[in-house]
This record gives C-alpha cells, sequence and structure tokens, in this order.
C-alpha cells in the first residue's frame, strides 16, 4: 500500500501535541548537555590548549557539537520513548485500529525525531552565536548538517529499538555505541592528526564522523570534494535502515 | 454482511490462535464472541481490522478485502481495545483530538464530532482534566469516544466492562444499546455472560481458537441445555444415587462441591433431590442461562480436573 504522507504527520503531532504539554521535562533538561560541553571542555580545559587544527579550541569543538546535540535528541526519542510507545503505552496498537498504517508509524516517528534533533541542534547553534563562536555567514551553512545528524541517529536507533526484546538494552546503545561516537568523530580531535594508514579509512565508517565533517567545513567556509562523500554516507545509511524497518516495524505490530 | 469470514486462521510460530473460523455479521447487529481466556477472540478482532493478517483464509469487511486494503475498511470502524490507549498528560478533549487527525478529520467538523461524543458519553465534567487524574469508568467511556470519532459503521469493544463496577457497566450497556439503535453494528468479546445475554443477538462460542457454537443466545441454550437449572451441593457418592433413582438421566454440571442438574421440569424432580440432598445446604431454582451454556460448551476440561 502506498504510504501515507497524512496520516504520517498525524502521528509527529500526536508526538508534537504531548511535548507541549511536557517539554520543560521531556526536552529542556537535554539541551544543556552540549553547553555544559562547550564551557567545561572548549572554554576550560581550551584555556590550556593553544590551539587546534588552527584555530582556538572552543572554535574546533563548536560545530562536532551542533551533531552532537542532534544526534542525543534524535536518539533518545527512538530508543527510549519509541519503546515505551511500543510496548508499555501501546500507543502504535491504537494507530492500528485507524487508517494509520506501520509505514506512516514509522515514517511518523522518523520526522519527530528529526524534529527534536533540529530543536536540539538549533538551539545549540544560537547559544554558539551569541557565545561568538560560530562564524556568520558561513556557519550558517552547518544547518542542514543538523536534520542530517537527526535523520541517520533516527534511523540507527530505530533500527535497534525494533529488534530489542527489553528496554535494559539500550544502555548498551548508549555507553557502547554512542559515546565512542561522540569522543572519536572528529568532535573533540582533528581524526586525521591522530589517525594514520589503515585506520583513517577505518574511521570513515564511523556515522557521527560525516555530519560533523560537514558541519565544520561550513565553520571553517571551506569545500572540498570529501563533502560529497559525506553527503551520501549519511543519505544512503538512512534510506537503508529505514527500508529495513518497514519490515522490522510490521513483525513487530502486527505479529 | 458487514463481516464476513472463510476459513480464518491464525498461526503465530507453532501456536494455532484460530483455527477455520467462518463468521457472518450481519448489519445493524450486535454480535458477541465468547470464550475463555485464550480462546482466539482478540486475534479474531484483530484479523477484521486488519492489525494482523490471517495465515489463511480470507476476512472481509463492507465488502473489502481487509488484508488488501486495511486503509480503507480501517477507516469506517472503531475499535475500543482491551487497555485503554490515551496520552495521560493530555484532556480527554484533547486526546480525542489527536485520534480524529489519525483519521484526517478537519476542522471544523472535528470539534462538532468531538462536542457530540463528550455529550454522548457524558465527558463534560472533567473534559479539560489530564487523564491520568480521571477514574477508571470515566477513562473508559473516553475509550469509547475515542473509538466513535470517526462516526463508524461498525464498533469493535474488546471486553468493554472488564474491571468495571456495576453502575458503570449499566451505563455502558445503555449507551451501547443506543448506538445499535442508531445503526451501528456492534461486535464485541466479553466473558461476562450477563453482558452478551443483555446486549447481543448473536453469539459465537470460541474455545481453543475454534467457534463451538453459534446462534441467538436463547435459541442457543435451547439446543444445549434443559430450560431449567437446579443448583445443589452434594457429594459425589449422593450424585450417584440420585442418577440411579432419577428415571431420566439428566443433563449436569459439577464444579467442586457443587452440582448442577438441568431438567424440563424442576417441580417433577424435586421430591428426589430432597430426599437425598435436602440437609446439605441451600439448593437454587433458575431459568437456565448462557453462563450454563458456556460452562457446558467450554468447561469439559474443568470438570474433569476440579
Amino acid at each position: 500500500m502506498k504510504i501515507s504522507l497524512s496520516h504520517a504527520f498525524a502521528v509527529w503531532r500526536r508526538n508534537a501535541s504531548m511535548y507541549g504539554r511536557t517539554w520543560m521535562f521531556n526536552l529542556l533538561p537535554n539541551f544543556f548537555e552540549p553547553v555544559l560541553y562547550l564551557v567545561a571542555i572548549g572554554i576550560g580545559v581550551g584555556a590550556y590548549v593553544s590551539e587546534m587544527a588552527g584555530m582556538s579550541y572552543a572554535e574546533f569543538l563548536a560545530p562536532g557539537l551542533v551533531c552532537v546535540a542532534a544526534m542525543n535528541g534524535a536518539s533518545f526519542e527512538v530508543t527510549y520513548n519509541v519503546y515505551v510507545r511500543l510496548t508499555y503505552d501501546k500507543a502504535y496498537d491504537a494507530m492500528l485500529t485507524t487508517p494509520i498504517g506501520p509505514d506512516e508509524i514509522l515514517l511518523g516517528e522518523v520526522m519527530w525525531a528529526v524534529t527534536r534533533a533540529t530543536i536540539y541542534g538549533g538551539s545549540f547553534f544560537v547559544v554558539l552565536v551569541l557565545f561568538g563562536l560560530a562564524p556568520l555567514p558561513a556557519a550558517l551553512l552547518a544547518i542542514p548538517a543538523i536534520p542530517l545528524s537527526g535523520l541517520l541517529f533516527a534511523a540507527l536507533g530505530i533500527t535497534f529499538s525494533l529488534r530489542v526484546p527489553t528496554i535494559d538494552l539500550f544502555s548498551f546503545y548508549f555507553t557502547l555505541f554512542l559515546t565512542p561516537l561522540f569522543l572519536f568523530s572528529d568532535v573533540f580531535f582533528p581524526l586525521e592528526e591522530r589517525l594514520s594508514g589503515i585506520w583513517l579509512w577505518v574511521a570513515e565508517a564511523l556515522p557521527l564522523l560525516h555530519p560533523v565533517r560537514i558541519a565544520r567545513a561550513a565553520f571553517r567556509g571551506e569545500w572540498t570534494p570529501i563533502l560529497i562523500w559525506d553527503l551520501a554516507y549519511v543519505l544512503a545509511l538512512a534510506a537503508l535502515l529505514l527500508q529495513g524497518s518497514r519490515a522490522a516495524v510490521r513483525n513487530r505490530l502486527m505479529n | 454482511m458487514i463481516v464476513r469470514a472463510r476459513g480464518a486462521r491464525k498461526q503465530f510460530g507453532d501456536r494455532v490462535a484460530v483455527e477455520q473460523l467462518d463468521l457472518d455479521i450481519p448489519a445493524g447487529c450486535c454480535f458477541g464472541l465468547l470464550g475463555p481466556n485464550g480462546a482466539g477472540k482478540t486475534t479474531t478482532l484483530r484479523m477484521i481490522y486488519g492489525a494482523t493478517e490471517p495465515s489463511a483464509g480470507t476476512i472481509e469487511v463492507f465488502g473489502i478485502d481487509v488484508a488488501r486494503d486495511p486503509r480503507a475498511v480501517r477507516a469506517r470502524l472503531g475499535v475500543t481495545l482491551q487497555e485503554n490507549v490515551m496520552i495521560e498528560v493530555l484532556s480527554p478533549v484533547e486526546n480525542l483530538r489527536v485520534f480524529g487527525r489519525y483519521h484526517l478529520i478537519r476542522e471544523p467538523e472535528l470539534t462538532r464530532r468531538i462536542d457530540y461524543l463528550v455529550d454522548f458519553l457524558e465527558l463534560e465534567s472533567h473534559a479539560d482534566v489530564p487523564v491520568q487524574n480521571l477514574s477508571g469508568g470515566f477513562q473508559r467511556r473516553l475509550a469509547i469516544a475515542l473509538s466513535l470519532i470517526n462516526d463508524p459503521e461498525l464498533l469493535i469493544l474488546d471486553e468493554p466492562t472488564t474491571g468495571l463496577d456495576p453502575a458503570v457497566r449499566l451505563a455502558l450497556w445503555s449507551k451501547i444499546r443506543a448506538l445499535r439503535t442508531a445503526g451501528t453494528t456492534v461486535l464485541l468479546t466479553t466473558h461476562y455472560m450477563d453482558e452478551a445475554q443483555r446486549l447481543c443477538d448473536r453469539i459465537v462460542v470460541m474455545a481453543q481458537g475454534k467457534a463451538i457454537a453459534d446462534g441467538a443466545p436463547a435459541a442457543l441454550i435451547e439446543t444445549h441445555l434443559r430450560t431449567e437449572a437446579i443448583e445443589i451441593e452434594c457429594s459425589s457418592e449422593q450424585e450417584s444415587e440420585l442418577i440411579r433413582l432419577l428415571a431420566d438421566e439428566p443433563q449436569r454440571m459439577r464444579a467442586g462441591g457443587r452440582l448442577v442438574l438441568y431438567v424440563d421440569d424442576a417441580a417433577a424432580v424435586l421430591p428426589v433431590i430432597d430426599s437425598i440432598a435436602a440437609e446439605h445446604g441451600h439448593r437454587t431454582i433458575r431459568p437456565t442461562n448462557l453462563e450454563d451454556l458456556f460452562l457446558h460448551l467450554t468447561g469439559a476440561q474443568l470438570e474433569g480436573g476440579a
């Protein structure tokens, strides 16, 4: 059956209505996380680092943290929140009594995760502008990297969520997958200066690296052809994972 | 026919949940699916509204093959799930609004519909209070309101009154009757026999995934059992003594120390019964009801184990 965008949007609006009521508790706290990193590491630790890749440490850190904020926003949504709606709230069982089908549930949730990622990444971007760490207008070109990070990590997270048997396993996803990505994806130090040979190629597999490279290039006001590879990686991996999730959603909800 | 199932079967791995089910639900009817827990009632409902696909057989609703076009079918029916599913931090009116959007109902039609349902299910008093602060009975009324948001031709209710107090049950029954009078076809599952007897024109009794009887409640009782039931306390020795003394061996059922005899004329056998079991607690004579039928049809396994 054809995917109905308007029904997917109804799923999106369900979440929007709910967070409209609970955003103080559910949305606000995560916003502070990248701000704390920026202050503690960028400005605190940065005071002892004379320069990194030709700029102040806070300036180096800024574009990567925009993508991290988006990654976290999307990830929380498609892991814990999707799992709760699936298993405890039975929200999807209720949707399946209406003209909404499994494809629309998947699409609506991904759209909402991208929205949440954009709220976090976007508001952190505003913080950077206020700190004077986003060189305007060049840095504006980094804005598309925010929903791109959201899309990529929505696809990765939901792929995991649809296959885990219990909510306890999400701590593995965060500790053993997202945290290493956060630490080793060009956010805190320039990978190409620390890695060499085959390891540089292995690093290309890291999902977070690609949106970070796009954001960093925009902040620097530089364009390199490798950005095409970064964009292609994000879009292709997201498309592949979401296509795989269509059968997983059906299987999880309808059997 | 609103619902027409032929040879519907559902298998989950090795477990067969529903087997070889044929159903015909005519328009305007209140149809009951009865059966013990695990009989396959909920799976049958899920196949009817397309939340799960039959492993074999076909199900048509409104003349549409559900497996082929579930969206078209679900646009015209409403389902109240066994568990109340609502957004706890939102009010009844906000929940109705969210649900209306699932059906792509637009303003001003949506507000008009919500106003009507708030009135019909008597939700005014707490229409703007977060759902988490509402009583079980109020939440159940809201759950039914949600399933009526699209003005469905077929209303499916999965155990509509389980866990509710008697007053709330009576109130809900009157709402269900009102809907039926207005022309909505109702399909419900229950294991309360009084509920089925009061509401349903036709019932199907299910056990272990199969339909084992169907028809109008009164006709079913008549087909399977005698018209009067006599309940007495007696031991199994007394039971054999009783059977020996009675000319015709009566239909009977035992649950623990209690024996139920089904007869056409209770007065004729009372002297014999009293001679055997009079001193052992009181006896009750009552018309045979759906509960007797249900136990008669599904309770064979219990009898052996009791």
